[in-house]
Formats: C-alpha cells, sequence, structure tokens
C-alpha cells in the first residue's frame, strides 16, 4: 500500500526517532513510502493564534504538496485533526474548498490507520514494563480516534497499561497556550503528571509530539524516573 | 455586581487561584462528581447526542426567529395581565425597575438567583433607592452577607467557599451559634429568610426559559425560594436575558431535561414552576401585579455574527465543570460574574475586549466545553474567532508575536525557507544547548524553559535521515 508520510514538523526537527520508528514500522506492515519533500508545517501554530490569513497561506501549500497522495498518514492526532478542519477553514472559497475536503478525506492519523485501514491489531511488537497512555484532546475528541491506540497497545508483549486517572483533562500544552499562559500550563501539566505517577507508570506514551514535548519536558525537569515515548515508538520495540 | 468584577489584572487574579488551596481543591472534587453524574445522567436517558442535537436546533431556531417570538411572548404576557418592557441598556433595565418599586414605595425586596440582574448591577441600583435586596438562594446569599463576595460560577456560586468559613461569615453577621454542619447552616439561612418573604414588597426572580405561546416564565430550582418569592409579595419583576425563551412548552421540557441533566445530573430539579402573569380570580397565590423585564444589553449586536450561537447557552454550567483551565484558576480569575469557558467567549462580546482580552487565550483548545455543551455551542471555535478578532480587527496582539506569526506563514507556506530555517535552527540554538537539552531559552522560549526542558533541534532531520536511506 502506497503511504504518503506527513510527518509533522516536530518531528522533522525534534523527534526524529519517532519519524523513523514510524517509517520502519509502516515499512513492516507492508508499506511503501512515500515523502514529499515540500512539506512544511500544517498551519496549527498561526491558527490557532487567531493568524488565520498567514495560516491558510501555509495550508495552501500543504493542499497543494499533498495533492496525489492516496493515504496521508501523519504520527500526531493533533495535525491529523489540523488537516480535517481545512475544508471547513476554506469553506466558501470554492476551489480550495474542494482540493481541502480531498485533502481531509485521505488524511489518517497513525494508529488509526493501522487498525482501520491497514486492519491490524497486533503489529508484533514487545516492550517490558508499565504503561500509561496520556489520550490527547484533539485526537480524541475533535479527531474522534479513541480506541484504535489502545486496541494496538493491547497487543504489545510484555506491556501492562493501566488507565490513567483524570485522562480526559488536558495536559496544558495547547500550542502557544504553554508560554502565553505558563504559570496555568504549569498547574495542568503538574496534576497530570501526578496522574501518570499515582498509576506507578515506567512509560507514558502518547500520540502527539506536542503534548508529549510538554509533559516530558516537565518531567525532565522535575527528575522524575518516568520516559516518555511516542506510540510509533512502543509499536516499532522488538 | 456587575458583569465586570474588580479584581486587579488577569494575570494577578490567576496568581491568587492557583495559590489558592482551598478553592482549588473544592473546584477539583465538584468537577469530578458533577461530570459523573452529568455522563449517568445523560447514559439513563439515552440517546444523549440525538437530545443534544434537538436542544441545538430548538435554540437555534428560536434565534433565527428571536423578533417572531418575543412579540409573541410580550403579547401574551399583555393579555393575561402582565407588563412587558423591552430594555436596550442595563440603565434602562434598571430604571424601569426602580420606577416599578419605587410606585409601590417598596422597601423590602426578595431576590431569587438570576445572572442577568448580576450583569445589569440591578442591586446597587435598588439600594440607591434606599431599598432592602435579599438574595434567597442560599449560595448568593452566604455571598451577600460576605460583603457582596463576587460569584465564581454560574450555577454555584459560592463554589469557592467552605463550610467553615460559612460558619465564620454567618457568626459574624448574622449572630449563629452553632456548628459548621451544612444542616445547620441551610436550617438558620432558612430562618432567616423565611421572615423576609413574608415581609418583603417585591419579589424579583430571573427567568429560565420564557414560553413564547402562553407567555409564561419557568424557573428550574432545587431550594424552593423562587415559589415563595414568586407566590408572597404583591409585586413580581422577572427579568430575562432576551434569548432567553422557547416557543412552546414542549421545546421548554425539552431543554429543562438538557439542563437539569448538564447542570447537577439530576433528571429533575426540586421545582421547577411555570408561571403565567399576575394572580387570577380564584388563585389563592402570587403577584397582584406581573413585570416581566427583557434585557438586550449587547446581545442583539452578537445575533446575526459569527458569535451568535453563544447565545444558544441555557446557562447550565456544564462547560465551566469539565474545563481544566478553570480547574486551577477558579471563576474569580475570569474578572466576569460570567466565568469558565462561556464566561471567556460571552465576557468579551458584553463587556468589550479592553478588560477581557486575555480570556480567549486562557484556554488551550482542547474542546472538552463543546463536547460538555448540551446545546452544541462550539465553544472553543468561538474562542479561536475571539482571536482571529482581537488580531485581526483590534489589532491588540503584540507585535512581536505579529512578527512571529509573519515568519512562520512566509516559513511554512514555503519549502525553500522551511527547510533553510530548519537547517540553520540547530546552529541558531547552540549557545543555549547543553546535552541536546535547552533548559534556559532565549526571547519565546524563555517562557517554556522557565517550567519546562526543551529539546534541541536535531542535527540530522527526519527528512535527512530518510534521503540518507534512499525513499524518496
Amino acid at each position: 500500500m502506497n503511504v504518503t508520510l506527513f510527518v509533522t514538523c516536530l518531528v522533522d526537527l525534534f523527534h526524529v526517532n519517532v519519524g523513523k520508528a514510524t517509517v520502519e514500522l509502516l515499512e513492516r506492515l507492508g508499506c511503501t513510502i512515500h515523502f514529499p519533500e515540500g512539506q512544511t508545517c500544517c498551519g496549527q501554530p498561526a491558527y490557532n493564534s487567531g493568524y488565520v490569513k498567514e495560516a491558510k497561506e501555509a495550508m495552501k501549500h500543504m493542499i497543494r504538496t499533498f495533492e496525489h497522495a492516496e493515504y496521508i498518514v501523519t504520527p500526531s492526532g493533533s495535525c491529523a485533526t489540523m488537516f480535517k478542519e481545512y475544508p471547513h477553514i476554506f469553506q466558501g472559497d470554492g476551489e480550495w474548498e474542494e482540493r481541502a475536503q480531498r485533502l481531509a478525506d485521505k488524511t489518517y492519523e497513525l494508529t488509526q490507520f493501522i487498525v482501520d485501514v491497514l486492519k491490524v491489531e497486533d503489529v508484533g511488537a514487545r516492550l517490558e514494563g508499565k504503561a500509561t497512555y496520556h489520550t490527547s484532546c484533539h485526537m480524541t475528541r475533535l479527531l474522534g480516534v479513541k480506541d484504535a491506540p489502545f486496541t494496538l497497545l493491547q497487543h504489545v508483549k510484555g506491556l501492562e497499561v493501566v488507565p490513567l486517572p483524570n485522562a480526559h483533562n488536558c495536559c496544558g500544552f495547547g500550542g502557544t497556550f504553554s508560554v502565553k499562559m505558563g504559570p496555568i500550563s504549569e498547574q495542568m501539566v503538574d496534576e497530570k503528571i501526578q496522574c501518570i505517577e499515582q498509576v506507578e507508570a515506567d512509560y507514558l506514551i502518547g500520540a502527539d509530539c506536542g503534548c508529549l514535548m510538554n509533559i516530558g519536558g516537565r518531567i525532565e525537569r522535575k527528575g522524575k524516573p518516568i520516559r516518555v515515548m511516542h506510540i510509533a515508538e512502543v509499536l516499532n520495540c522488538r | 455586581m456587575a458583569l465586570k468584577i474588580n479584581m486587579g489584572e488577569f494575570h494577578e487574579r490567576v496568581e491568587k487561584g492557583i495559590h489558592n488551596t482551598f478553592m482549588r481543591g473544592a473546584v477539583a472534587g465538584a468537577q469530578e462528581r458533577l461530570r459523573t453524574r452529568r455522563l449517568e445522567a445523560a447514559e439513563e436517558l439515552g440517546n444523549w447526542e440525538e437530545w443534544r442535537a434537538l436542544g441545538e436546533e430548538i435554540r437555534q431556531h428560536t434565534l433565527e426567529n428571536l423578533d417572531y417570538y418575543l412579540m409573541q411572548l410580550s403579547e401574551n404576557v399583555k393579555k393575561r395581565g402582565g407588563h412587558v418592557f423591552f430594555a436596550q441598556t442595563a440603565e434602562e433595565a434598571n430604571d424601569y425597575i426602580c420606577r416599578v418599586v419605587a410606585s409601590k414605595q417598596a422597601k423590602k425586596i426578595v431576590k431569587s438567583k438570576s445572572m442577568v440582574t448580576e450583569e445589569i448591577h440591578m442591586n446597587a441600583a435598588l439600594e440607591k433607592l434606599g431599598c432592602e435586596v435579599i438574595e434567597t438562594d442560599l449560595g448568593e446569599y452566604i455571598l451577600q452577607v460576605d460583603d457582596h463576595d463576587p460569584p465564581s460560577h454560574i450555577v454555584a456560586p459560592a463554589l469557592h467557599k467552605n463550610k467553615e468559613q460559612i460558619r465564620d461569615v454567618f457568626k459574624e453577621k448574622l449572630a449563629y451559634t452553632k456548628t459548621e454542619k451544612p444542616e445547620e447552616l441551610a436550617l438558620h439561612a432558612r430562618h432567616m429568610l423565611r421572615h423576609e418573604y413574608m415581609t418583603a414588597d417585591v419579589g424579583i426572580t430571573g427567568c429560565n426559559f420564557a414560553i413564547a405561546e402562553s407567555g409564561s416564565i419557568t424557573l428550574v430550582t432545587n431550594e424552593g425560594n423562587a415559589d415563595l418569592v414568586t407566590a408572597l409579595p404583591k409585586t413580581q419583576i422577572t427579568v430575562m436575558g432576551m434569548e432567553r425563551i422557547v416557543p412552546t412548552f414542549e421545546e421548554m421540557e425539552v431543554l429543562v431535561s438538557l439542563l437539569t441533566r448538564s447542570a447537577v445530573g439530576q433528571k429533575l430539579t426540586s421545582y421547577i414552576t411555570v408561571l403565567t402573569g399576575p394572580r387570577e380570580e380564584g388563585e389563592v397565590d402570587g403577584p397582584e401585579e406581573f413585570h416581566l423585564v427583557i434585557v438586550d444589553n449587547g446581545r442583539s449586536d452578537i445575533l446575526g455574527t459569527e458569535f451568535q450561537s453563544v447565545l444558544q447557552c441555557i446557562r447550565c454550567a456544564a462547560c465551566v465543570n469539565v474545563c481544566p483551565v478553570y480547574r486551577h484558576i477558579g471563576g474569580h480569575s475570569y474578572g466576569s460574574i460570567y466565568s469558565g469557558p462561556i464566561g471567556a467567549v460571552l465576557s468579551p462580546l458584553l463587556g468589550g475586549y479592553d478588560d477581557y482580552k486575555e480570556l480567549p487565550y486562557a484556554s488551550t483548545l482542547c474542546a472538552a466545553c463543546t463536547e460538555a455543551c448540551p446545546v452544541k455551542i462550539p465553544l472553543h471555535e468561538l474562542l479561536l474567532k475571539h482571536r482571529q478578532t482581537i488580531v485581526e480587527r483590534e489589532g491588540k496582539a503584540p507585535i512581536s508575536e505579529k512578527l512571529a506569526m509573519k515568519a512562520f506563514g512566509l516559513g511554512a507556506a514555503s519549502s525553500l525557507l522551511y527547510k533553510l530555517g530548519s537547517k540553520i535552527a540547530p546552529t541558531a540554538v547552540n549557545p543555549f544547548t547543553t546535552n541536546d537539552r535547552i533548559s534556559k531559552g532565549p526571547g519565546p522560549l524563555k517562557a517554556w524553559t522557565d517550567i519546562r526542558e526543551f529539546p534541541a533541534p536535531e542535527k540530522e532531520r527526519f527528512r535527512d535521515w530518510l534521503k540518507q536511506r534512499g525513499n524518496e
């Protein structure tokens, strides 16, 4: 199956291992990976800050870049959600609305793609230890991908997955919120870490590098012995 | 209390909220209880998403035809012997209410909870006239007794206070001598209030839903005080926001079902009272005179704009009860009687951006509010629209942010610039990097690294790795 990877800017620049794991995992599942070099960012930082004009330029660029893809797969619930929002953002803008719709229709978050399109639930991964999973807000509430990550994690050999208390509460990232509203963000991420500690997890797993950068960055600052992993990395462990 | 609560600058209020350990514990506990109860009540009712869709449709239809239904309501109230006054501003509403009160030579007024009377600052206007205004909802009563402490939640206004604090307030102000047991506290308030109902000249209430087809008003309460406020005094004044109306009893029933479940997880509240006009011949109680004050106060300016859906709100506070930001900062941080996500959307519309420009940013856009709203107001999208308005129309965004976003726009729309920028990024931040980590970031990174570590950009980007590997 031909998969066009939208790796996201965060992975391209800061979390290269997540990108590598995504490629290796999908290839193992029989996919051929294509990577349009022109890809940049989905436009979310500008869009969520109210800079719609600037965001739309980025979005048009991404629509053009991914025009010929069969399936677009991305290791981020939030960036997938942004692609899905494009038709709404270009509503009434005839040609672009149509092109945005075509882009949205073929966009999948990584775990969603594996479970719903590839119809695979056990990717043959192995990781020893106890983990808890952070359900990121955009992926769960806006994209509606709730079960796929759990389905895949359940089949990881050696891994015990325990529910995260108050999982529905945001981790406090929220893009520019994390810097604009630092003191509030700090309280939110601290509560999230307390919940992770409460279940004594060795690993905190997530499917969004934004949330993971926030939670992971705070965990590191506080020197907590919790390892933060993207779900692609977990599923690529053998 | 007016819309605005004067408690310092936004960031000071937040700081104060964050350090109020008691309040945060109370809010977190209440959020968890109310969220669970709401979900259980929705589950028990079944087909919750269909109910929400119906609620949304009713509210949208009513707002689209608001002029028609307001006219119908007004005619029907008059037919039943009531008086109707349309107030465009808070001042007009207060003037009218004061005129009615003065004409009755009223001295004592009992009041049942109403957010809109808080919004228009009605109590102050009546007190200026020399009247005593007594709040009769337990929560509001506590706040009033405690030197007019502002409400911190639209359904549970005294959520930020614990029973020991309430006991102390009662001891100091009401000669209370018993313990902090809620039953004893409530009983004392009840004794104090009972006498007031009997001797009040005017009763003032808010209105959950006015029913256009019959000219009735609906009050949804748990304490029964609204019934006393409307049954005993000779004159009743009901104040409603102009959007709080339904076409018929049928729609009222749907919205009440959504309201009680969303607000407190109850199938029904203890009292759901529908009142139509003044007392008629043969009726045993009710006021001799009934006045309905319909308040605009900025609402009609929202109609027909991209923010219209905020007027769908039925004031259940489900969005407040799931908001992770409200959870940590509490209601007073919003600086408005309307707090939480609905407050963050509504306050800038009613009170302007000068006082409330921070509120649209006090959200991670996590959409918990949108998911909880029983009438499907896209709250997080409206917060985004506020941000857009602040940037594009109000021009209130900081210059550094504008420049950064401009640069982002250029970089993300051009593969060449993006590639160049991402290539030089590791070198650019190299002076700040130790062990692939940035602990004390420059410029915009500082706010991040004040709290967390920031990963240094990797020397080999993902795209470089992929290229070397031979993928295209």
